[in-house]
């Protein structure tokens, strides 16, 4: 097990060290920054400056090596735009994303593996043709668009509920959540319903194909044999059996909507990291791209490793190997 | 004489399938006494499993009991309520599977899978739990069992993991185990081995034993009574010993002839023209005439009748000549 931990470990280090320079070359490749950071008519005085002050002037590899130099004390660097410390200016927005993409994911998770489990059940049941008719709709209708009804029916036409922001927060651990406040809350509710749609499908699909799939099998048969009920079978033989494919893609969705919930925070303006990361694309804020980009290498890598250990506690026949 | 543990009579099994409606037991009548090993034999699709299957009420869709009767102590199986079969299933007819690879819960420890067999039944007394689990897997020969209990499916070896599973069968101490084909996924030299255990087991906690096989030779060396079946039906059914001495059904004669250890090296081998027909395509009249030497047009028109007591007889027109 320590052997397994620390061979996971030093994969993590040997992908961050890859991914921060395929970063670091790939944002370097992108525009050139001194062209946003100034006014078109600085002086080239002003010019040479602020190139020195940046260390643009210096040979690439002197630039990473510095790069990498102070991201290994904690230091990602200032954004050019914000002025500010790019850890902060992320750490900022991290919450509302974290909070919009664990409720969208757990949703999704929480709803659609019961469901699922239903429809690979009683697959013939009326039931579970609508539960597969809404999973294709979840699965085929993009996503800003579903968004944008949200907006025009819950938002615009009945006036329910609010269209975007984050709403009223409130403090926990010294960090600002939506989630605490009613007010809050409902702001999340349409971007979250909105981002978990596409893992519900997902995640109803995949539930449905393992139970049934596992209902065939000498396992459940002998089971029914010793008399256990049909709920005992579910909860203790069914669901243990399916939850390998599902911590799986919970893993990979997690990660993910972290990462990618832009469409969503878009249309919402949820302030979230999100939007943060598509505003520096376009205004070339190399600091906080590189930034988030490494950082959410960092979150998939250790990721994966939570839901290896996963697979470790859920099948027994791994922990030989 | 009192009454049997358990009788089936005119037992018909059905699926519905694309390929139209499958008689997958037809008309199966047979009893079975206390502490009495039956045979059930025959070739893969005879319908030897789903009759075991339809003992228990565990036919899923598209299958149906479409008739006939099971009386267990006095009680009647088909069409009784989910609630009652679950009452028997396990605690007092239990079954054991061919392949314990596929049984077991692979990420369950043996005693969690224990443990929820014993609970499926109310009444137990709880605290007892593991001191009753370790008691049948001892019987069943597994070595340090206390220590064992906590070891999952993947740790065993494909015998003991049969052995495991023969222990949760006999958790409630049952009044037959339906045992369907639970040595043919395993070493021939383990067979033996647990064949052995099972008679004695049998023998000593005076279970009902319904054994299911193709292979009549294991059938023959355990069961008090045989019946074997055909395409969905009983075609003869006695004691083992006038059965294998004289079978009165050709098809009986052919499973006979066709066990190697009966001739001398190298010789050729006897065997039944032809394959079992299909259950979706049997032929009108007796299923086995298009492979009987015997088969005349009257064979090929109309099932035969039950000749002899439901307990020892055949279905058979021209039955071969028992020896005087």
């Amino acid at each position: 097990m320590a052997a397994f931990i620390v061979q996971r470990i030093v994969q993590g280090i040997v992908v961050m060290a890859a991914m921060s320079l395929l970063v670091f070359l790939g944002v370097y490749a992108i525009g050139n920054p001194i062209d946003v950071l100034l006014a078109p008519d600085a002086t080239q005085e002003i010019r040479a400056q602020t190139i020195a002050r940046y260390g643009l002037d210096r040979p690439l590899y002197e630039q990473y090596g510095q790069f990498v130099w102070r991201v290994l004390h904690g230091d990602l660097g200032r954004s050019f735009v914000f002025n500010m410390p790019v850890t902060t200016l992320i750490f900022q927005r991290l919450p509302a994303t974290l909070e919009l993409t664990l409720a969208a994911v757990l949703g999704a998770t929480l709803i659609g593996v019961p469901l699922g489990i239903y429809a690979g059940y009683r697959p013939q049941s009326r039931t579970a043709r609508w539960i597969m008719g809404i999973s294709v709709i979840g699965f085929s209708v993009p996503t800003f668009w579903i968004g944008l009804v949200l907006i025009l029916t819950f938002a615009v036409t009945l006036g329910w509920l609010p269209a975007g922001g984050r709403g009223e927060t409130a403090s926990l651990f010294g960090i600002q959540w939506s989630f605490l406040t009613g007010n809050g809350l409902k702001h999340l509710l349409l971007p979250a319903l909105n981002l978990s749609l596409f893992k519900l499908a997902l995640m109803i699909r995949l539930a449905r194909a393992g139970t049934r799939e596992i209902m065939l099998t000498d396992t459940v048969r002998f089971a029914r044999a010793t008399g256990q009920s049909e709920a005992t079978i579910i909860r203790h033989h069914v669901l243990r059996l399916i939850s390998i494919p599902l911590v799986t893609v919970f893993g990979l969705e997690l990660g993910s909507t972290l990462a990618f919930a832009v469409v969503t925070e878009t249309i919402f303006s949820w302030p979230g990291v999100g939007k943060l990361i598509i505003d520096s694309i376009q205004s070339l804020d190399r600091p906080v791209m590189v930034a988030y980009l490494v950082l959410v290498s960092l979150l998939f890598i250790a990721i994966n490793f939570l839901v290896d250990l996963c697979y470790v506690a859920l099948d027994p026949r791994m922990q030989k190997s | 004489m009192s009454e049997p543990l358990l009788s089936v009579a005119g037992l018909k099994t059905i699926f519905n399938t694309r390929n139209g409606l499958l008689h997958a037991v037809d008309d199966v009548t047979f009893s079975l006494d206390r502490g009495e090993i039956l045979g059930l034999v025959g070739e893969s699709g005879s319908g030897k499993s789903v009759t075991g299957f339809s003992l228990l009420g565990l036919i899923e869709q598209p299958g149906e009991i479409a008739g006939g009767s099971i009386r267990f102590d006095g009680q009647e199986l088909v069409g009784a309520s989910i609630n009652t079969l679950r009452s028997i299933r396990g605690k007092r007819i239990a079954m054991i599977f061919q392949d314990p690879a596929m049984t077991l819960n692979p990420v369950l420890t043996i005693r969690q899978q224990m443990k929820l067999a014993f609970d499926a039944h109310a009444g137990q007394q709880q605290s007892d739990f593991t001191k009753r689990a370790i008691e049948v897997l001892t019987k069943v020969g597994i070595p340090d069992p206390a220590a064992r209990l906590d070891a999952y499916p993947h740790q065993f070896s494909g015998g003991m993991r049969q052995r495991v599973a023969i222990a949760i069968a006999l958790l409630h101490s049952p009044d037959i185990i339906i045992a369907d084909e639970p040595t043919t996924a395993l070493d021939v030299s383990i067979q033996a081995q647990i064949l052995a255990e099972m008679r004695s087991l049998a023998q000593e906690t005076g279970t009902a034993l319904i054994w299911i096989s193709h292979d009549l030779a294991t059938i023959a060396a355990l069961a008090h009574r045989i019946a074997v079946m055909y395409a969905g039906r009983i075609v003869e059914q006695g004691t083992t010993s006038a059965l294998i001495r004289a079978p009165r059904h050709p098809y009986t004669q052919g499973l006979l002839n066709s066990r190697p250890d009966r001739f001398p090296p190298k010789a050729k081998l006897p065997q039944i023209r032809g394959a079992m027909p299909s259950l979706s395509n049997l032929p009108q009249g007796c299923a086995f005439a298009p492979r009987c030497q015997f088969a005349s047009d009257l064979c090929r028109s109309k099932i035969p009748p039950w000749s002899g007591t439901p307990q020892d007889g055949f279905a058979c027109y021209h039955p071969l000549e028992r020896a005087p």
